[in-house]
């Protein structure tokens, strides 16, 4: 059985793929990567906490140049998932102005990245529209 | 003037665009010289030296001191990203305000032609290819392209689609527009590195970067440097009433960095420190925006110009597109904005940008700007940032003298 490892820490695989974050106990500020303290109150505790998978985009560009081994054009995106932003590409669409749309209702999705040498396939997140 | 103002005594900005033939020393050299030559002193009248170049390693201040001349004088290597220019200026204008001596170079350089899209990029491959966890994120493959973008045209790109989605009215042809302003100011300007007027259709259909922003929308990489003599008040009464006279006063010097907001580790607020330095700026100046006559803000991308124009309250909170619109930010408007081309025509060598802006702004307050110069100007603003972040607003008045 082939394995699988999530393109970043902070996205779970399983049954009902989600992001996580850690939130802070004080503020319920919420950071994807680890701190030390609080960006926003320095309170020193968190925990961890699964972000909405629905969410609307707030702002978008479509890139025509990337590094080596990058589909472009793509869609990069601010999405706002229940109060909480995240970043993502827009996927399952055309990668043009006509079919992205600020505003736009998008869901999370999973999708491959690839497999390497050992026959682990990594798994990627990308927001697609509700339609 | 009071002797605890800080004034400009020499400024310089180098022609931006390719220079072969020469390193990051020698420009750096040539605005300096020509910095101290513009305020008739020398480096025996310098106390303090400050200089950045973002991508040079660091050390080029020393390096400076042994092609221009060695005193022994502290130096401070400055790096704030794109407002490492403006962080120069800032740190000898506190050494002067912290009484530590009476005048000081500031100078940025930077080499650039050629350096394609800034801040993509992705980590080599080694031989096996094996999914391993690295970094903050625990990312098994470089996430630029896969998770959102870092290229900086995509960056704000959605810094302007942003503002859009806020308040409505960003449109592709808007922000093309404001390229096509920044592209027609240029031709007046010879040491900008793009000096061609471009038409909007022109603008709207060349190679597209990271929509909404084509290539003309973004601020050209190229080489060149920018150099600053700083002088107290106190000092300044000492110097001859032609140097008194060209002396240009620094009414506001603010420096501030991003504060923790919602969304900012997703994508760089722009907006709040910017806001906050504007803020600050007109308080210590003691002007508004009113009082503007130029304005040389951080146009790195025509989508950055349009929210600028709110942050540093040039408009009503909202009201960018509108105060586009209007006719208000062109040369002959009632607030020029970016009358040397900006970033996307003039060129973005990103460490000396910080200085060659407020260079900019004194040209035309000592009514020296020939051609382009805006009739009567008296009072200026220069505006940068850098992603990280950190923004630096200085405001210059006319010498009184």
């Amino acid at each position: 059985m082939s394995k699988q490892i999530p393109v970043v820490d902070y996205l779970v695989l399983g049954d009902s793929p989600h992001l996580v974050a850690h939130e802070c106990t004080s503020c319920g500020a919420r950071f994807f990567d680890r701190r030390n303290a609080c960006a926003g109150c320095f309170g020193t505790t968190f925990k961890p906490v699964s972000i909405a998978t629905d969410g609307e985009v707030r702002a978008f560009t479509i890139v025509a140049f990337a590094a080596p081994g990058v589909a472009v054009p793509f869609v990069s995106a601010v999405v706002d998932c229940g109060g909480t932003s995240v970043r993502g590409n827009i996927i399952n669409t055309e990668p043009d102005p006509d079919h992205v749309k600020l505003s736009m209702k998008v869901r999370l999705v999973t999708t491959s990245i690839g497999t390497d040498d050992d026959g682990t396939e990594a798994i990627g997140f990308g927001f697609e529209p509700i339609s | 003037m009071a002797s605890d103002d800080i004034w400009i005594l020499g400024i310089k900005m180098t022609k931006f665009g390719k220079h072969a033939d020469k390193d990051t020393v020698d420009l750096a050299a040539e605005a300096a010289m020509a910095a101290m030559a513009d305020g008739g002193v020398t480096m025996a009248d310098m106390g303090v030296l400050a200089a950045g170049c973002l991508m040079g390693g660091g050390g080029l201040g020393q390096q400076l001191q042994k092609q221009i001349g060695q005193t022994g004088i502290p130096v401070y290597n400055v790096s704030n990203a794109c407002a490492t220019g403006a962080t120069a200026l800032r740190t000898v204008i506190m050494a002067l305000k912290a009484g530590e001596c009476d005048m000081g170079l500031a100078v940025g350089v930077e080499k650039l032609a050629g350096a394609g899209l800034l801040g993509a990029g992705g980590k080599p491959k080694s031989d096996k290819n094996v999914y391993e966890p690295s970094g903050r994120y625990g990312a098994v493959v470089p996430t630029d392209g896969r998770i959102g973008t870092d290229n900086m045209p995509g960056v704000f790109a959605q810094v302007g689609m942003e503002y859009g989605h806020k308040y409505g009215g960003a449109t592709f042809e808007l922000f093309a527009k404001i390229s096509e302003k920044n592209h027609m100011h240029s031709t007046l300007n010879p040491l900008a590195a793009y000096s061609k007027a471009m038409s909007l259709e022109q603008i709207m259909g060349d190679m597209m970067i990271a929509y909404p922003n084509t290539r003309p929308m973004c601020s050209a990489n190229c080489d060149g440097a920018a150099a600053a003599v700083l002088v107290t008040g106190a000092k300044l009464k000492t110097l001859s009433l032609e140097q008194q006279r060209r002396a240009v006063k620094v009414s506001a010097s603010v420096l501030t960095s991003d504060p923790y907001e919602e969304a900012c580790q997703i994508l760089p607020n722009v907006n709040t420190l910017t806001r906050r330095a504007a803020k600050q700026a007109y308080e210590q100046a003691g002007v508004g925006p009113s009082d503007l006559n130029l304005v040389e803000l951080h146009d790195c991308f025509a989508t950055a110009e349009l929210v600028h124009y709110d942050n540093l309250m040039l408009c009503e909170e909202g009201g960018a597109v509108d105060f586009f619109n209007s006719g208000a930010p062109f040369r002959d408007g009632a607030r020029p904005v970016n009358v040397s081309g900006g970033l996307q025509s003039k060129g973005h060598p990103i460490a000396a940008t910080g200085i060659a802006n407020v260079w900019e702004v004194c040209h035309h307050l000592r009514g020296e700007a020939g051609p382009r110069q805006i009739e009567g100007a008296k009072v200026g603003l220069a505006h940068v940032i850098g992603l990280g972040s950190a923004c630096g607003i200085h405001i210059l008045e006319k010498s009184a003298a």
